[in-house]
């Protein structure tokens, strides 16, 4: 197996183009996993984890640009505020070892249904900045899954950054695992509600091959909280909207059975779990309702 | 008489590493927590594994392992394999120097498949090469022609003589049947029936540091190995046997062993290694990965347990019949002994005098099961428990007032008629957990008003599954009982040198036994016994290899008590043989003289008479002792009569739980536990035992199972198979009690065990309590914890408190 470290971005970039079946590697935390096992035996690894270019994040035009290299530890410590459900989601991801060295691009470039970083990221309405020598393009997170550890990646581009909107109010994750901790997610979800646009914003993880979007209940819980004046008057919605929602959000799962869960459950918890976040949304809403209408977020 | 150590988790394990970086604190005796000489090591990942062994020249070993459960072998062609670049042998059954059938209790196992395979994950070739990645790929290189076979999975339809017999003599391994009293007649007398089934899943012992081996060729056709092991005489037994080889032409060295648990009792890399280094001439090193590891140990057998009980309405019981079937898989191991030792203590420890017990052992076309902790007793107290708790709820009792009501004591005639000898502390482990005041509450994990919420303490943990939404707390006990020792009439022995010698002026005292240190902390109490028997600080106790005699399994709680005795009584040779010595020197009676700080002191005033330096001079002092347990018989085969055990243990636990009824999330609160262990030989120690085995136990309840479909393996790896992390791990508040055996050395009693038992049905207890589910088997999963899972979970009515 070869072994490539390029110094730059821009020669990382040039080494997966001149061969794209490199296997770019950063954090190593699924990789080395698939190798240890014998699963995987790329011909050559490309080792992405000394590009500085890659490991910062910063706030431009209301959004974060988040280096595909950034450790889940970082955005923890770092992005409480402006990502609050990627940094919960983050918070869930395996030991604190594995926080410390796996990354938001690599979830991504896994591209696992099960991946924490990606319900959050559906929600937010994020999008992947990967490049080429051909160029730099953003594809929107909707498009980027395309199957069960399939993504709409060319063979020769690799994930620079993830573009994710800030919040503009209440962003929850919640992740349903076998054990309390250290668990890959048996079914995840999270929500958004941005207050300046009135847009809600889902992610299901955990219960399809890919993460899915609740396009339908995204849709309905924003024509049920404008009719009833919700967004303007930072008012509860009534129960029976938010179970509607909760069922429409766990309609748009398709799970199966395997060894993590059954499909039945995956469906329930899904009902449970977008219930209780858009509650706890809710609550965030109530509390700060108080304060200005700007400063909220 | 008792001893308590209180322990938060987090507590104990400060204090631990606090002792550690104390180097100027005395060396420590028998009955304190002298430091362990391994301790340091494995804290700072020091500590030589037998994945670490290396040598320069050395082949890497891998195997070959069907694919299918059940299937002939019509052809195997290694011819791809070996033009691999470094590769340098594959053998095959037809290369099996010896016999080609291996077991501890039964030689029923091919060392590598022979025309047919009966479990997914059978050895059926073995290949050697300069790297691991080439073995590897020699190993896929490796073509296996099969005709598949139908498995037989159901232990159900292989007890009722269905499938096809996978061993020559039918697929029931052991029939076990216990009657004492007549259940017949007395069934009438019973107020109050319950009757239920109760399931437990498939265990990994899941030690880990994984199997691993190098065999070393002496070049006159005998062979070294250093492994990982709980028993290298009875390793070396069998792997003679396989190479062919008179037992002294292999020698076995103890490596650094990462955790047993009994899934190192059978062996692993042993003969393929043995074979593979002998064949080449070279050394040759064996280590399996995680999932390799899954196939080359045994899991626990999963059982299903049917019991009926009857009892007056003061609770007292009437009558306790029980029917249970173990499946063993497709060898044999230990499932003889399992399903024998799973019935002997089915009816719990209680007095019930009209018992019915049968209990079966099956081969199935499922990996094979055998030695894991607790082995087979796990099973029946998680039976018995539930069984009890359901009984409580019929007679509308306290389930701890129940359990009081027929605990049994010293006296007691237990279902194989064998009177209990030996403290049966029964009644005040449970007295002592019914009076420990509960956790408070934590309705919603807040640290106060306006604080968020702290995940760790709500079910679903940081997955940020609930802030409190219906939350139900329960409270669960348990008691477990089970025999220490080999039992059923097996001569059971260790053996143990202890010389001492003056180096560098100062007396030193070396211990050698082959007593496995698996990580419970033996090699520890061989050095704490020479203190306090001899009097001398520095002791040595050397690596366990099979130069010196037989020191049985460390398995059976057992290790301490009897190479502890083997030490003791060497040291008393020691002692008397120095104490003549000084007599003559002194002139005085050796009955006047004792052993204290290095010297021969005056029995009575301490002063010292005269230096163990200059008593000795450049003399050795040495003695070797067989330390023998008193003899024990088989049951019978008819009523399963016999004094089958020479000592039991007890532990008991009270577990309390939160459980989020919307989604089946759990956090267990408490685990509070109290056991008897005779003597604390060395008390961080019993409290770290105590505390594995309550979390193994939890690990059971909650989450651990070798999940098998058709006789394959789902999830063989950490990332499927989970156990409990320490957020999923309470604190512990323990209680040690200590009443002193009478047959044992120091009054020990075994430890290791009887955590393992109790933890489990009491949790499980705990979530019955909770939510008012019946909950048949373990581990408990989130669906079964959600009453109507896809339907509300608000409308239940839960039994439990609502916090």
């Amino acid at each position: 197996m070869e072994y490539l470290r390029p110094r730059t971005w821009s020669d990382a970039v040039a080494l997966k183009t001149e061969d794209p079946s490199v296997v770019p590697i950063n954090g190593g935390t699924d990789l080395m996993v698939e190798i240890n096992f014998a699963r995987r035996r790329p011909p050559a690894l490309l080792d992405l984890s000394r590009l500085d270019e890659m490991k910062g994040w910063e706030k431009r035009n209301g959004s974060v640009e988040l280096g595909a290299g950034v450790t889940y530890t970082r955005i923890i410590e770092e992005l409480s505020t402006e990502l609050p459900a990627l940094a919960i989601a983050s918070r869930t991801v395996g030991s604190p070892q594995i926080r410390n060295r796996g990354t938001v691009g690599g979830n991504l470039a896994t591209a696992s249904p099960a991946g924490d970083a990606h319900p959050p990221l559906l929600a937010a309405g994020a999008s992947v900045r990967a490049e080429s020598m051909r160029g730099a393009r953003d594809i929107p997170i909707g498009e980027f899954f395309t199957g069960p550890k399939q993504n709409a990646l060319e063979p020769d581009e690799l994930i620079r950054s993830v573009v994710i909107p800030a919040a503009r109010g209440p962003r929850q994750f919640s992740k349903v695992g076998t054990r309390n901790a250290m668990v890959i997610a048996v079914v995840s979800f999270a929500l958004s509600l941005d207050l300046e646009e009135r847009r809600v914003g889902t992610g299901i993880g955990s219960a399809g091959p890919t993460p899915i979007e609740a396009v339908e209940a995204q849709a309905y819980l924003e024509q049920e909280l404008e009719a009833g004046g919700n967004w303007d008057h930072r008012r509860r919605p009534a129960p029976e909207v938010g179970e509607r929602f909760a069922e429409m959000a766990a309609s748009a799962a398709s799970p199966i059975d395997d060894v993590r869960g059954a499909a039945s459950y995956r469906t329930h918890a899904l009902r449970i779990m977008a219930g209780r976040t858009l509650g706890w949304a809710w609550d965030e809403v109530v509390e700060r309702g108080g304060e200005g209408r700007r400063q909220c977020w | 008489m008792t001893r308590t150590a209180r322990a938060g988790g987090a507590g104990a394990r400060s204090q631990t590493i606090t002792e550690v970086r104390d180097r100027t604190a005395p060396p420590l005796g028998v009955g304190e927590s002298a430091v362990r000489p391994d301790a340091p090591l494995k804290v700072l990942g020091r500590f030589a594994f037998a994945s670490d062994l290396y040598l320069d020249g050395m082949l890497w070993g891998a195997t070959v392992r069907s694919p299918h459960p059940r299937a002939r072998i019509l052809s195997i062609d290694v011819s791809e394999a070996l033009k691999i670049r470094g590769v340098a042998t594959v053998l095959t059954a037809a290369d099996v120097p010896g016999e080609n059938l291996y077991g501890i209790k039964k030689a029923d196992q091919p060392v590598l498949a022979d025309r047919e395979v009966r479990y997914a994950g059978e050895a059926v070739a073995v290949a050697a090469a300069d790297h691991p990645e080439t073995a590897r790929r020699a190993v896929e290189a490796v073509r296996v022609e099969y005709e598949v076979l139908t498995p037989l999975t159901d232990p159900e339809q292989a007890l009722a003589g269905g499938g096809g017999p996978i061993h020559p003599g039918g697929n029931v391994a052991r029939r076990v049947r216990i009657r004492h009293g007549d259940v017949g007649s007395v069934r009438p007398q019973a107020e109050v029936v319950v009757e239920g089934e109760y399931r437990s899943g498939v265990q990994d012992p899941a030690f880990l540091g994984p199997e691993a081996g190098l065999a070393v060729p002496d070049g006159s056709g005998g062979v070294d190995l250093y492994v990982a092991s709980q028993w290298i005489h009875d390793d070396r037994r069998q792997i003679a046997a396989g190479l062919g080889l008179d037992p002294s032409m292999v020698r076995l060295t103890l490596s650094g062993v990462g955790g047993a648990f009994g899934g190192r009792e059978d062996l692993s890399v042993h003969i393929h290694a043995c074979m593979l280094a002998l064949r080449m001439g070279r050394p040759v090193k064996m280590s399996y990965n995680r999932e390799e590891s899954f196939f080359g140990h045994v899991h626990r057998h999963p059982s299903r347990s049917r019991i009926e009980l009857g009892a007056k309405r003061t609770g007292e019981l009437v009558y306790t019949k029980v029917r249970l079937i173990l499946d063993g898989g497709a060898y044999t191991s230990t499932s003889q002994i399992v399903i024998a030792n799973a019935c002997y203590f089915a009816a719990g420890a209680y007095r019930v005098d009209n018992v019915e017990i049968d209990g079966y052992a099956v081969y199935t076309n499922n990996p094979p099961r055998g030695a894991m902790r607790g082995f087979g007793a796990v099973q029946a107290c998680y039976a018995i428990e539930s069984a009890m708790d359901r009984l409580a709820g019929a007679l509308g009792m306290d389930p701890v007032e129940l359990r009081i009501v027929n605990a049994i004591e010293e006296g007691s005639i237990l279902p194989t008629g064998q009177a209990v000898d030996g403290p049966a502390p029964v009644r005040e482990l449970l007295e002592h957990l019914r009076d420990l005041p509960l956790p408070p509450d934590e309705p919603d994990g807040s640290g106060g008003p306006g604080r968020a919420p702290d995940l760790r303490r709500l079910p679903g943990g940081v997955g940020n599954t609930t802030r409190g939404e219906n939350v139900v707390r329960g409270v669960g006990y348990a008691l477990g009982m089970k025999a220490i020792g080999f039992s059923g009439g097996v001569d059971d022995y260790s053996t143990a040198r202890v010389s001492l010698s003056i180096v560098g002026g100062a007396p030193l005292v070396e211990v050698y036994s082959a007593a496995a240190e698996c990580g419970q902390g033996i090699v520890a109490v061989q050095a704490q016994i020479p203190r306090t028997e001899l009097g001398v600080d520095t002791v040595v106790v050397r690596p366990a290899d099979t130069l010196i005699g037989d020191a049985g399994s460390s398995a059976a709680s057992r290790q301490t008590w009897m190479t502890g005795g083997a030490v003791q009584a060497a040291c008393g040779r020691v002692r008397t043989e120095l104490l003549e010595r000084a007599a003559v020197r002194l002139g005085r009676p050796p009955e006047d003289l004792a052993l204290a700080g290095g010297a021969v002191c005056e029995r009575v005033s301490g002063e010292p008479a005269v230096t163990l330096a200059e008593l000795l001079g450049g003399e050795t002092v040495e003695a070797v002792f067989e330390y023998h347990h008193r003899p024990t018989e088989p049951i019978d085969d008819v009523n399963g009569q016999g004094d089958a055990h020479i000592a039991f243990a007890y532990a008991a636990h009270r577990a309390v739980v939160d459980v989020d009824t919307d989604l089946g999330l759990v956090r267990v609160v408490e685990l509070a536990a109290a056991q008897d262990v005779g003597k604390a030989m060395n008390p961080q120690a019993v409290e770290g035992q105590i505390e594995g085995g309550t979390a193994q136990g939890l690990g059971l309840a909650l989450l651990e199972e070798v999940q098998i479909v058709d006789g394959h393996v789902r999830n063989p790896s950490f990332t499927d198979y989970l156990i409990p992390t320490i957020l999923d791990t309470p604190p512990m508040n323990i209680e040690i009690f200590e009443f002193p055996h009478p047959d044992s050395p120091y009054g020990l009693n075994g430890v290791g065990e009887p955590p393992t038992l109790s933890s489990t049905p009491a949790i499980v207890n705990a979530l019955r309590d909770a939510t008012g589910l019946e909950l048949p088997g373990v581990p408990v999963r989130s669906a079964d914890l959600v009453s109507r899972a896809g339907s509300n979970g608000a409308d239940q009515a839960p039994r439990g408190r609502r916090t």
